[in-house]
């Protein structure tokens, strides 16, 4: 039987999983050494790495993600733990101008094998500055690969995977799955970037959600079930590069789709996907195809707000409800 | 660093090049022949030939807007800079970089950048690559004294002070940010006061005197290899022309601060300076003129030639492996 594991726990293995087939990865991060990160997720890199290879920074994003980019394009493999996406904030001109770009920017004279780590999502009263799901800012962006895991087993593989590319990855956790547990082998593995995984087959609505709403749309799912309405559920893993062939082949066989996702409407990933169907698959639609986000809003404190702002169980039945008439 | 009068006339030949190679970017900028911004050296040579002159080849190099005279102290290949600066395919970056976004791997020079101060982090890199593989090479941050006003230059310093890494902070002090003046914009006399705050030397350093440069900057740079960490140079120079080719109204520099500092121009000053001590003749000096005229020419020449790049290619190099 595979052993379980927590998302947190995940975060360590992929990232060792990485450092281990690559002698020439670093990670840098706030309180990443000693301490094992602020959620617990580096437990153990700085025991089998050594502190030359698991760096503690100063609160200086700017600096140590620049630091990453620079040492990336001359060669090392580099991570930045940055605990809370909401801080790459701080270093957007190293991640957008810089990182990004470099390889293009320079012909081509440069790889950037940097991937930056960041905990996503609303949880519990994060409050506006410790609960965005930023992904829609970076998948604008030429140059960056986006990766949303919902799960523990996904999670490890994703993330060694990002780590071993050559590419600028964005690997996102959901900070309320952080502790949500799967099977997931204790050997190394990667697991391929750009391809989504169909969670539940059915016949009568398509759902794409990645990261936490994948677990409100599998609950919704369920509820739809019991009404007599067959969903197929999609987790797309990576919104950059997207598996637009998954999503297609469903919407074809469904001929509706909703998308739920945590990021905010205005060009979104319900948006992009949406128009990549429209562009595709249009003759095989039998509804205007929806999309769920949260309200266009900060995500607020007081936890009776966090709810109504966020897409829920409720939200997803609704739409879906509508969809399928 | 002993040097010999081979180094010295080797310097100058190089500030000359930086010189020459201006100003034909001047010429073919108004000319149209090159697209874009065109921010000009001509008057800071010193400063980027003096302290490439104590790199070695695998040193590692990030600059500014104001780079051309870094990529060539550096030893950049003149046609190849030439040709980026005109959207060539020939060019470093195969036309997609321009003046402001010049890379060149094969002298380690990671980049002219267009956003003031971000080079501060970026150079980081090297530092810590070097770092990890134990290669004793050295990173060396050019930057101006706008950049030195960015937060970058803070959370740099301190990052690389506390990580001791192999950095040398070269920090071009031409007295405009842009067109604010440093008086203006700075409470502080000197940028190199600051970096008592960081544990770390600072030095000021006439920026105008390659030989100053020379002698200061290989201190910084073995301080630096020998793994006791970085020093902030501050350089204090002048830019002969606007902030950059095209510049409406030039008031905001007053004449008489132009003439003081035209007095100081770091070639004449370097060239009498080399004739008075009898290193070189002055039919020594016209020779080099034309030879570095010819090798700008040459340049000149190589980039109009150059093909353009293919539209078929826009979107090649966005992703590893294209």
């Amino acid at each position: 039987m595979v052993r379980e594991i927590t998302c947190t726990q995940a975060i360590a293995e992929g990232y060792a999983v990485a450092m281990r087939k690559d002698p020439s990865t670093f990670i840098v991060g706030e309180g990443i050494a000693d301490r094992g990160g602020c959620f617990g997720h580096t437990t153990g890199l700085l025991v089998e790495f050594g502190p030359e290879r698991v760096l503690d920074m100063p609160i200086s994003e700017s600096g140590f993600v620049g630091m990453c980019a620079g040492a990336a394009a001359c060669g090392s493999r580099a991570i930045a733990d940055i605990m809370y996406v909401d801080f790459t904030t701080l270093a957007m001109d190293q991640i957008i101008n810089q990182a990004a770009k470099l390889r293009y920017m320079s012909g081509g004279q440069y790889e950037m094998p940097l991937t930056i780590v960041g905990v996503s999502g609303a949880n519990r009263s994060g409050g506006p500055h410790h609960s965005q799901s930023l992904h829609p800012l970076f998948m604008n962006i030429p140059g960056i690969l986006v990766v949303l895991p919902s799960n523990a087993y996904d999670l490890k593989g994703l993330l060694a995977a990002a780590i071993l590319t050559n590419d600028l990855a964005l690997v996102l956790p959901h900070r309320g799955l952080l502790n949500a547990r799967c099977g997931v082998p204790e050997k190394d593995y990667v697991l391929p970037l750009g391809e989504a995984r169909v969670i539940r087959e059915g016949k009568d609505v398509s759902i794409v959600a990645a990261g936490m709403m994948l677990h409100h749309a599998a609950e919704a799912a369920d509820k739809l079930s019991d009404r007599g309405i067959s969903v197929e559920l999609i987790d797309p893993r990576t919104l950059v590069p997207l598996d637009e062939n998954t999503i297609l082949k469903s919407v074809k066989k469904t001929g509706r789709l909703v998308v739920v996702d945590e990021g905010y409407s205005n060009c979104g990933v319900g948006a992009e996907i949406i128009a990549r169907v429209q562009e595709k698959a249009f003759d095989f639609l039998d509804a205007p195809m929806q999309r769920i986000h949260p309200v266009s809003a900060p995500i607020p404190f007081s936890p009776v707000l966090e709810h109504a702002l966020l897409p829920d169980l409720d939200k997803i039945v609704d739409v879906v409800m509508k969809v399928a008439r | 660093m002993k040097v010999t009068d081979q180094i010295k006339i080797s310097l100058f030949r190089t500030m000359l090049r930086i010189r020459q190679f201006e100003m034909a970017v001047r010429e073919h900028f108004q000319k149209t022949d090159i697209p874009g911004f065109a921010h000009l050296y001509v008057g800071e040579e010193a400063v980027a030939t003096g302290l490439c002159a104590v790199l070695n080849p695998d040193d590692y190099v990030t600059s500014t807007h104001r780079g051309h005279g870094h990529c060539i102290a550096k030893g950049a290949d003149l046609n190849r800079l030439m040709a980026e600066l005109w959207g060539r395919k020939t060019g470093y970056c195969k036309g997609r970089g321009g003046s402001m976004h010049v890379y060149a791997r094969e002298v380690n020079l990671l980049g002219t950048s267009g956003i003031v101060g971000a080079g501060l982090p970026l150079s980081l890199g090297p530092a810590i690559h070097a770092k990890l593989n134990k290669s004793g090479q050295v990173s060396v941050c050019f930057f101006g004294d706008g950049a030195a006003n960015n937060g970058t230059f803070h959370e740099s310093i301190n990052l690389a002070a506390v990580q001791k890494l192999p950095v040398v902070f070269v920090c071009e002090n031409n007295l405009y940010a842009t067109v604010t003046a440093v008086h203006e914009s700075t409470k502080t006399e000197n940028f190199a006061d600051r970096a008592a705050g960081y544990g770390i030397p600072g030095v000021i350093v006439d920026g105008n005197d390659v030989m100053d440069v020379l002698e200061k900057a290989d201190k910084a740079v073995a301080r630096a290899r020998s793994g006791k960490g970085p020093t902030l140079l501050e350089c204090k120079t002048y830019r002969h022309f606007g902030h950059y080719v095209g510049e409406p109204g030039t008031a905001y520099r007053p004449q008489e601060e132009r003439n003081e500092w035209a007095k100081r121009d770091p070639i004449r000053m370097f060239c009498t300076h080399l004739v008075e001590n009898g290193t070189i003749d002055p039919e020594g000096i016209e020779a080099i003129e034309h030879e570095v005229e010819k090798e700008i020419v040459e340049a000149v020449e190589f980039a109009g030639n150059s093909p353009l790049p293919d539209p078929q290619t826009v979107a090649q190099h966005v992703w590893s492996g294209q």
